[in-house]
């Protein structure tokens, strides 16, 4: 189960795009599709493996839309061990540094 | 409705390009014989201005790309445009002949996550491939390079366009697909070239070859269902579109032209002019093709096949309208269930139906792109 001092990465074997609040995530591996809401999204485009989960749901979600902090919580480490399931994401008790995109 | 077709709709309603088709070069190592391209390669986009075209497109939310040609395995710097690609998150699939592809190449391909390949096959035997494609040993090298595809784990297609050549051979095609471990899709479309000749049509299949096709669970999925009579129309159909073709799709050229789907050559600008945006949401001629429902086609809104048909808009464009009915796409509603379309009917009495061997069809594959 993720902890929320957690480093999060986003998998290189994925296709995703984000489409208004959607994200749409697609695996290369096995052609699974994900769609991921407005919460979801908050927490895939921040998971820059240099951000902790705590620090995303509170800057990113709880901030953002109307949710305890308690409840953002346990929705977050949930949703990341689902992605975390299906090879979407990676997690890491230290910062993974990342390639910068084109 | 599945997932994708969702996903699919509302990119629709919110004006995104979800899925875009870039032909690199049309230059190609083989000469098929219905090929619809010339293979001029003078005025081709540079490497650094096609990536700035995926960049843009990546910037109108863009998901699916097909890389395609010509064969696009030609260009020194493919891979360095797959490779560019996948690091703006494209869902990526690149369509080429595979002669190009060995075991090195099939590595990079996976390495890169390339969701899939798709090639072109046209028959088991030799003698009949590689007379399409006029280059001696195309058939052996393409099931080569599958191979190798397969050993590293690549998702292959293979496509097999059906013409009076080879259409004997479709189902040996689908035995070898079997055995390589591949998808098998069978495509019994021959396209006007697009400078407007018509004379590949000729290389079809006859109609009664059509209608076998079409009436077998193993090509189209459910035939009963599939040459079923039309259910009868109502509103939603008419308020729809009749394809994705510059909805949700477009196609760019080598040349840097914008054009709502390669099978539709509709000039709506240049990306060597404007950008890529500019074009999408403000061309006059993409605007035009989004006012056009249905309801607004002069023929095909009170067919009786308007609920079912797969008519190409791109076909009816090189007709002379693309308002207008696509007569190929008549003739296969046709063959599905025995009921002439409002085309047909209409036209009895003053040009004659499509001639037997003249036949070409599109829109078996039921896929998003």
């Amino acid at each position: 189960m993720a902890s929320t001092e957690m480093y999060l990465t986003q998998s290189a074997d994925i296709a995703s795009r984000t489409l208004g609040d959607d994200t749409l995530i697609m695996s290369t591996l096995d052609s699974t599709v994900f769609v991921l809401n407005s919460v979801g999204t908050a927490i895939w485009n921040a998971a820059d493996g240099a951000t902790p989960l705590s620090r995303i749901i509170h800057e990113r979600v709880c901030s953002e839309f109307d949710v305890t902090d308690e409840q953002a919580t346990a929705d977050a480490t949930e949703f990341v061990d689902e992605l975390v399931k299906h090879g979407i994401l990676s997690i890491s008790d230290t910062p993974v540094p990342q390639q910068e995109a084109p | 409705m599945s997932l994708l077709a969702e996903i699919n709709d509302k990119a629709t309603a919110r004006g995104i390009p979800l899925a875009a088709h870039m032909d690199i070069t049309w230059r190609c190592n083989e000469r098929c014989v219905h090929c619809y391209l010339d293979h001029d390669g003078k005025g081709e986009m540079s490497t650094d201005e096609i990536k700035d075209v995926l960049r843009q497109l990546a910037d109108c939310s863009t998901f699916f790309l097909s890389i395609s040609g010509g064969e696009p395995l030609l260009r020194r710097d493919c891979f360095e445009i797959l490779e560019y690609a996948r690091a703006l998150r494209f869902n990526v699939k690149l369509k080429t002949n595979a002669v190009m592809i060995g075991p090195k190449e099939a590595a990079r391909i996976r390495k890169l996550g390339i969701e899939q390949v798709q090639i072109s096959l046209y028959s088991h035997r030799p003698e009949v491939h590689d007379a399409i494609t006029k280059l001696p040993g195309s058939l052996r090298r393409t099931t080569n390079a599958i191979r190798h595809l397969k050993a590293n784990g690549v998702k292959v297609s293979i496509t097999n366009v059906l013409m009076k050549y080879n259409s004997r051979d479709v189902k040996a095609v689908k035995q070898l697909a079997a055995e390589l471990g591949v998808n098998f899709v069978v495509d019994p479309t021959i396209t006007p070239m697009l400078n407007g000749d018509r004379s590949i049509l000729s290389l079809g299949i006859t109609a009664a070859e059509l209608e076998e096709i079409m009436r077998e669970d193993e090509y189209v999925g459910d035939a009963a269902e599939d040459c079923a009579p039309a259910s009868s129309h109502d509103d939603d159909v008419l308020d729809g579109y009749s394809c994705s073709a510059g909805h949700s799709l477009a196609y760019i050229s080598p040349f840097g032209d914008v054009y709502p789907c390669v099978q539709f050559p509709m000039p709506c600008g240049s990306v060597r002019r404007q950008t890529f945006r500019e074009i999408w949401y403000d061309s006059p001629a993409f605007t035009e093709l989004r006012s056009v429902r249905v309801r607004d086609l002069h023929t095909c809104s009170h067919c009786t096949h308007n609920a079912s048909c797969s008519r190409c808009p791109g076909l009816a464009y090189m007709e002379g309208d693309f308002r207008g009915p696509s007569s190929v796409d008549c003739q296969k509603s046709y063959l599905r269930t025995g009921i002439p379309s409002a085309a047909m009917l209409g036209a009895e009495n003053r040009v004659p139906l499509i001639p037997s061997g003249l036949v070409q069809i599109s829109g078996l594959q039921r896929a998003i792109m």
